[in-house]
C-alpha cells in the first residue's frame, strides 16, 4: 500500500528526537499565544521566521505548522473560562463555553473541545495524506494560465471571506498586489517604486508587512480601551458524563467534516469553519433550545471545525504552492528561505519533508491533548496576565524579530510604518489579511501573466479557453455574484457579527 | 455632506495609492501585452485601484455606514515612537540600551504601569533576549554597540 509507505516515510522524518523537540515547542508555543488574547499565530510565525533559517527545513516547518494549530487549542481555551476568545476562530465557543463554565462545568467544556480538536486533528491528518498526492497530481498540469486563474479564486476567496465591505477588501487586495510590486523587475531589471532606495531594491520583505498589520497594529487596537479585569471560571472536574458523551459525538463528527471541507477553500482557514459548524448544530440539534445556555455540542462542534480547517488549509499550501491564508503565506516564505520552491514538484522532490510535516501534525496534536488538559493549570496562570506587562514583550519580540531578518534598521522604521497604516486601515474595516496574501501572490501573479501572455500571443481569452482555467475562474466570479445576492449577505453580515 | 466616514477615507487612501502607482509607472517601459514590460501589470492594478477608490468616494456620499470611532492617538504614536527608537539606536548603542529603552518608553506610556514593575519587565526582557536568542540561537544581533567602544 502506498500509504503505508508514505506514513513510515513520514514517521521516520517525524519521530527523531530534535524533530519530536521543534514539534512540542512548536503546539507549546501554539498553546501560549492562543492563550495569551492580542498575540495571534500570523505575528508570532513572523517573528520566529528568522530563527528558523538556521534550523533544519523539516525541523523548522513542523514547529511553524505547530504553532498555527495548537494556537487553536489555546484559544478555546480563553473562550471558555473568561469569555475571551484567544483567536477569531475561537469567537463561536465563548457562546457556549463560557455559559457552560459559569455553571461550573468548565472542566467539561475544555475536555469536549480538546477531544473534539484531537478527532479533527486525526481525520484531518489523514485527509491531507490521502489528498494531497491527488491534488498534487493534477497540479503537475497546471500551466501558467491555469496558476493566474487559480490566484484570481484565492483572492476572491479571501476578499468574500473578509469582514466588513466587499468594496474595501477588495481595494486591500489590489493595494497588496502593487506593495508586491516595489523592488526589481525580475524580466527587465528595471527597479519599480523604489524611490532609489538600495534598500527597496529587494522588494519590501513580507514578514515587515507581516509583522506591522498584524503584531503592532494589533497592539495599538487592544490600547485603545481601558483593561477590563476578567473573572475566571474554577475548573473542577474534567470528565464528561455518560450523556456528555454521547450528545459530544455527532457534533465532533459534523464538525470535522464542515471544517476540513471549508478549511479547503483559498482565504479562509479556520474561522468560517467553526461559524458554520455552530449554526449547523443549532439548526440540526434536539436540544437546540440549550444553545447559548452552555449546550455542549455548541462547544464540541465549533472546535472540532476550526482545528479540522487549520490543518487543512495547509493542503493547497503543499500541493499548489498557493497560500490560502496569511500564515500559510508566511509557511511559504519558510520554505522559500530555506531553499525549497512550493509547489506539486514537493511531494516527489523531498518526500521526507512532505510527509514527515504531515505525520507531524498528528503528533502534536497528541501532544496538544496532554498540554490542555491534564496541564491546564499553566495555562490558566498564564491568561491571568494583564496586558500592560504583554505588550511590551511582543512589542520587543517584533523588533528583534525584524532586526535579525537582515541586520537592517530600515526594515524596523518600514514595520513602523505599516503598523500605522495597518491600524488606522483596520478603523476604516480594510482587514489585513486579504492584503498580505495579495502581497505575497503579487510577483507570482504578475509572473505566470506574462508567462501565460506570451504563450497564448497576447490573447487574453486564453484564460477562459482552457478547461481548468475557465472552471477556476467561474468559481471566483460565482463567489461574487454569491456575496452580492441579498441572501447571502444577510448571513454573511450574521455571520460576522459578533 | 459625507454620509460615511469609512467609505471616504478609504476612497481617499485608494485613490491616493491607485494614483501613484499610474503615475510613477510611467517612467517604466509599458511593453506589449505579449511582451510585458515592467509597468505593465502595475499600471493595470493602479487603474483597478483607482476605480474602486472612486467608487468608494462617490458612494461615502449616498449610502450612510458606521461612524469611525476610537482612534488611539496615544496607542499609535506610543508603539510606532518606541518602535523608530529602538530602531535608531540597536546598531549603535546594542541591545543592552535599545531593547530597555524600548520596554520602558512602550511600557511608560501605557496607562496604570508602575516605574519599578516596568524597570523589572525591562531588565527580564534584555536578559532573556540576550541569552535565549543570541547566547541560545545563535543569532547575530550586537549586544554591545560602537558607541561604548566596541
Amino acid at each position: 500500500m502506498e500509504f503505508f509507505e508514505h506514513l513510515s516515510i513520514g514517521l521516520s522524518a517525524a519521530l527523531t528526537w530534535t524533530n519530536l523537540l521543534y514539534c512540542l515547542a512548536g503546539v507549546f508555543i501554539g498553546t501560549l499565544i492562543g492563550v495569551l488574547p492580542g498575540l495571534g499565530p500570523t505575528a508570532t510565525i513572523a517573528m520566529l521566521l528568522p530563527i528558523t533559517f538556521t534550523l533544519p527545513p523539516v525541523s523548522a516547518l513542523i514547529m511553524l505548522a505547530g504553532i498555527y494549530y495548537g494556537s487553536q487549542y489555546g484559544g478555546s481555551t480563553t473562550s471558555i473560562l473568561v469569555n475571551l476568545p484567544g483567536e477569531a476562530a475561537s469567537v463561536v465557543t465563548t457562546l457556549d463555553g463560557y455559559q457552560m463554565a459559569r455553571r461550573g462545568r468548565a472542566g467539561v467544556a475544555l475536555t469536549a473541545s480538546a477531544v473534539g480538536s484531537f478527532f479533527a486533528g486525526t481525520f484531518a491528518t489523514f485527509l491531507i495524506a490521502l489528498f494531497a498526492p491527488l491534488l498534487a497530481e493534477v497540479a503537475l498540469k497546471f500551466g501558467p494560465a491555469e496558476y493566474f486563474s487559480l490566484m484570481i479564486l484565492g483572492l476572491v476567496a479571501a476578499t468574500v471571506l473578509a469582514q466588513g465591505s466587499l468594496l474595501h477588501a477588495l481595494g486591500m487586495v489590489v493595494l497588496g498586489l502593487l506593495l508586491g510590486m516595489v523592488g526589481t523587475d525580475v524580466t527587465s531589471g528595471t527597479q519599480r517604486y523604489t524611490f532609489g532606495f538600495p534598500y527597496l531594491a529587494d522588494g519590501i520583505g513580507f514578514v515587515v508587512v507581516a509583522m506591522g498589520m498584524f503584531g503592532l497594529a494589533e497592539i495599538t487596537r487592544n490600547l485603545e480601551r481601558e483593561e477590563g479585569r476578567s473573572i475566571m471560571a474554577k475548573i473542577t472536574s474534567l470528565l464528561p458524563t455518560k450523556e456528555d458523551w454521547k450528545r459530544m459525538v455527532a457534533p465532533i463528527l459534523r464538525g470535522t467534516v464542515i471544517g476540513s471541507a471549508v478549511g479547503i477553500l483559498p482565504g479562509s482557514g479556520s474561522i468560517l469553519g467553526s461559524f458554520a459548524a455552530y449554526s449547523l448544530e443549532k439548526k440540526v440539534s434536539r436540544n437546540s433550545a440549550q444553545f447559548g445556555k452552555g449546550a455542549i455540542e455548541g462547544v464540541a462542534a465549533p472546535e472540532s471545525a476550526n482545528n479540522a480547517g487549520a490543518q487543512t488549509s495547509f493542503i493547497p499550501m503543499l500541493t499548489l504552492g498557493i497560500p490560502s491564508n496569511p500564515v500559510m503565506a508566511l509557511m511559504v516564505g519558510a520554505m522559500i528561505i530555506q531553499g525549497i520552491q512550493p509547489g506539486p514538484a514537493v511531494i516527489t522532490e523531498q518526500p521526507s519533508l512532505f510527509w514527515g510535516i504531515i505525520v507531524s501534525m498528528w503528533i502534536g496534536n497528541f501532544f496538544l491533548v496532554i498540554l490542555n488538559l491534564p496541564l491546564i493549570g499553566i495555562w490558566v496562570r498564564m491568561i491571568m496576565v494583564p496586558y500592560k506587562y504583554l505588550y511590551p514583550a511582543i512589542l520587543t519580540f517584533c523588533c528583534i524579530g525584524v532586526f535579525s531578518l537582515k541586520n537592517s534598521e530600515v526594515d524596523i522604521f518600514l514595520m513602523a510604518m505599516f503598523g500605522v497604516l495597518g491600524y488606522l486601515l483596520s478603523k476604516l474595516d480594510c482587514e489585513p489579511a486579504p492584503m498580505l496574501l495579495a502581497f505575497i501572490l503579487g510577483p507570482l501573479m504578475e509572473e505566470y501573466l506574462r508567462r501565460a501572455m506570451l504563450l497564448s500571443r497576447g490573447n487574453p481569452w486564453v484564460f477562459v479557453q482552457r478547461p481548468i482555467s475557465a472552471t477556476l475562474l467561474a468559481l471566483a466570479v460565482l463567489a461574487i455574484l454569491a456575496v452580492l445576492l441579498p441572501s447571502f449577505r444577510k448571513t454573511r453580515e450574521e455571520a460576522f457579527k459578533e | 455632506m459625507i454620509k460615511n466616514g469609512k467609505d471616504f477615507w478609504t476612497g481617499l487612501i485608494y485613490i491616493f495609492f491607485g494614483a501613484s502607482a499610474i503615475i510613477i509607472g510611467r517612467d517604466y517601459t509599458m511593453g506589449t501585452a505579449v511582451k510585458m514590460g515592467p509597468s505593465y501589470f502595475p499600471t493595470i492594478l493602479g487603474g483597478i485601484l483607482l476605480f474602486i477608490g472612486i467608487i468608494s468616494l462617490v458612494r461615502s456620499f449616498l449610502k450612510s455606514g458606521t461612524a469611525i470611532e476610537g482612534i488611539t492617538i496615544r496607542g499609535m504614536t506610543l508603539v510606532a515612537i518606541s518602535t523608530v527608537l529602538f530602531g535608531l539606536l540597536v546598531r549603535k548603542t546594542g541591545l543592552i540600551v535599545a531593547l530597555p529603552l524600548l520596554v520602558l518608553v512602550s511600557a511608560l506610556g501605557g496607562r496604570g504601569m508602575r516605574w519599578v514593575p516596568a524597570l523589572i519587565l525591562a531588565l527580564g526582557l534584555t536578559l532573556f533576549c540576550i541569552l535565549v536568542f543570541i547566547k541560545g540561537l545563535g543569532i547575530p544581533l550586537p549586544i554591545i554597540g560602537p558607541w561604548f567602544g566596541q
